[in-house]
């Protein structure tokens, strides 16, 4: 029998039912390998204790038949989302002591479906990174390793927690929040399965803002099916979030028929960049053939302002958080600087927020006030929202000329090492976002599908894009992707 | 649009960010080579085209205008790095 760490929730979920397995007995195997992975730094916070609380209380709800999909299901929690009593600091040393009387929406809802918390999960700090080496607990290293070398290797970010702890067995499933491709990339780095959901599909209540109009909650999980599974417990309509879709939740998992027959698929050509590797251009063309394969229709597309998505987002995005992260000011919650004498409220907050902040978060809130700042707002704020527009129109166009979903690559490399970007221009570090920026920018849904491997025995995903809200439709386009693509591959356990 | 060293400083303090008197030059190259980044926008016409402020075309909903919560000021307190009598507690703001 697999190892019960291994299982995927479907497996579990079908166990648990049958009596085979206890929701105990998973919990357990995961809190042993969480033990045994210190290496990887993928927790922040374990919450073991609580942990087997609940899979005592899964255990005697299924017992008594009263079992939902996600029941005793043991989950990591990025360390994004606030959960009440327990430290939610966002990788970030300003939220340092921070427990919350309060529990997302998100977190809220998987716990009343008798999900089991292990713990939190290492993150970038605020989610603004690509590479988890900007938290303020030190970076994630990926379970995955090149072959013949024992070098450190990113698992990507900001989920990078999430991404490890999956891929390593460290939990069944975790949740993730996607600004830019924060669950998309470190799934593709990784070897598993994310989901970006359609702007307003899962709450963003109690989860530490980022960038409001560009953040979204979503599953991370060994495979397609498992991700279905956990978006519809994940999402669904939140008086608390008025961008929350008061829509029904399809079920996903029932969507998943593997027939794709005359579906059309657009291949964006603006999204082959030049000295984009080879082994990529050869795994997208390999992933429109397994679809065609399937019986659907694969069609040239174009998004003619895909190259404009990065520069709108890294004026958008830093504009809202500068915004969202005003709140850090030392008076509420968190760190407040030791002041010095005759120090006043202005001194308390820039000294707060000097030391607080880390780097690439300081940097961010600084370039968000300056092009929102009189004189700069037009020509920097206002033109990037109205390419905004023009992006989400580039989809809008291609949708409604029939095409159901779009294949690109979902990262332009494979995972590169720990510190190999540490004297590299921060511009660098966000050319990772370029094929899922231009998702958030038009709210749309994504899902990041492992493929194959490099050259170097890396992972490498493919992304599909949807419809809005057609997640049900493009899960299945995933799963069928997904099976054609059979990738199995597992790191091999270093640590 | 490159931003010198006054404008770093000016932008470190509508941002409430300490930044000491050294490290300013440095920051101003990191924003200037930022911003520079973000020029390639003025490339796009972007004549007649509303910017967007919404990103789905849904009416955000309004709730009743009335009290659904609150009256446990110990835990809005809870967290506070100083508070005292039922209050956030700060430096001095009026002389």
């Amino acid at each position: 029998m697999t190892a019960l760490n291994k299982l995927s929730i479907a497996a579990a979920r079908d166990g648990l039912r049958k009596g085979e397995i206890t929701a105990l007995e998973i919990t357990d195997a995961c809190i042993s390998a969480i033990e045994d992975a210190e290496a990887l730094n993928a927790y922040s916070f374990p919450t073991f204790d609580i942990a087997r609380d609940r899979a005592k209380a899964a255990d005697a709800r299924i017992a008594k038949g009263d079992a939902p999909s996600m029941c005793g299901i043991p989950l990591g929690i990025k360390d994004l989302f606030c959960t009440r009593g327990v430290p939610s600091q966002a990788a970030s040393k300003i939220l340092k002591g921070f427990r919350p009387e309060y529990e997302s929406t998100i977190t809220a809802r998987l716990k009343s479906d008798g999900a089991v918390m292990l713990g939190k999960l290492n993150m970038d700090e605020f989610a603004m990174g690509s590479s988890n080496e900007t938290s303020a607990y030190g970076p994630v290293t990926s379970p995955w390793r090149r072959e013949g070398s024992d070098a450190a290797l990113t698992p990507g970010g900001s989920s990078g927690g999430s991404a490890a702890a999956v891929a390593a067995d460290l939990c069944l499933a975790a949740t993730g929040t996607d600004t830019g491709g924060s669950i998309r990339q470190p799934a593709a780095f990784t070897g598993i399965v994310g989901v970006k959901p359609t702007y307003g599909r899962c709450s963003r209540w109690g989860i530490i803002a980022f960038a409001s109009s560009l953040d979204q909650a979503g599953p991370m999980t060994g495979d397609v099916r498992d991700a279905a599974i956990m978006l519809g417990a994940m999402c669904g309509h939140d008086a608390k979030d008025s961008t929350s879709a008061d829509l029904a939740v399809p079920d996903f998992e029932a969507a998943l028929t593997g027939d794709i027959r005359g579906k059309k698929i657009g291949i964006p050509k603006e999204y082959r960049m030049d000295g984009m590797p080879e082994e990529i251009e050869k795994l997208w063309a390999d992933g429109a053939a397994m679809l065609k394969d399937a019986g659907a229709e694969i069609v040239d597309i174009s998004l003619p302002h895909t190259r404009y998505a990065l520069p709108a987002y890294y004026v958008i995005a830093p504009a809202e958080a500068s915004s969202n992260l005003a709140r850090y000011d030392g008076v509420r919650y968190g760190h407040r600087a030791r002041l010095g004498k005759g120090d006043g409220i202005t001194q308390m907050y820039e000294k707060t927020r000097a030391e607080g902040f880390g780097a690439e978060v300081q940097r961010r809130v600084m370039i968000g006030a300056y092009v929102l700042s009189a004189g700069f707002y037009d020509a920097y704020y206002r033109r990037a929202q109205r390419v905004r527009t023009l992006i989400k129109r580039d989809f809008e166009q291609v949708y409604a000329a029939g095409i159901d979903a779009i294949l690109t690559p979902a990262t332009p490399s494979a995972a590169f090492g720990l510190g190999e970007m540490a004297d590299a221009d921060p511009i660098r570090m966000y050319l990772n976002d370029v094929f899922t920026v231009t998702v958030n920018l038009a709210g749309l849904p994504g899902i990041s599908v492992p493929a194959g491997l490099d050259h170097q025995g890396l992972p490498l995903g493919l992304q599909l894009i949807g419809q809005p809200w057609a997640e049900a439709d493009l899960l299945n386009s995933a799963y069928v992707l997904e099976r054609a693509a059979g990738f199995v591959s597992k790191p091999a356990k270093w640590w | 649009m490159s931003i010198d060293k006054d404008t770093a400083r000016r932008v470190a303090h509508l941002a409430r960010i300490e930044v000491a008197e050294t490290d300013l030059d440095k920051l101003a190259g990191e924003l200037s080579n930022i911003l520079g980044f973000m020029e390639q926008l003025n490339e796009v016409d972007v004549e007649g085209v509303e910017p967007m402020t919404s990103v789905t075309p849904m009416r955000l909903k309004r709730r009743a205008d009335k009290v659904t919560d609150g009256g446990y000021p110990e835990k809005i307190l809870a967290n506070a790095p100083d508070a005292r009598e039922g209050f956030f507690a700060v430096p001095k703001v009026v002389e």
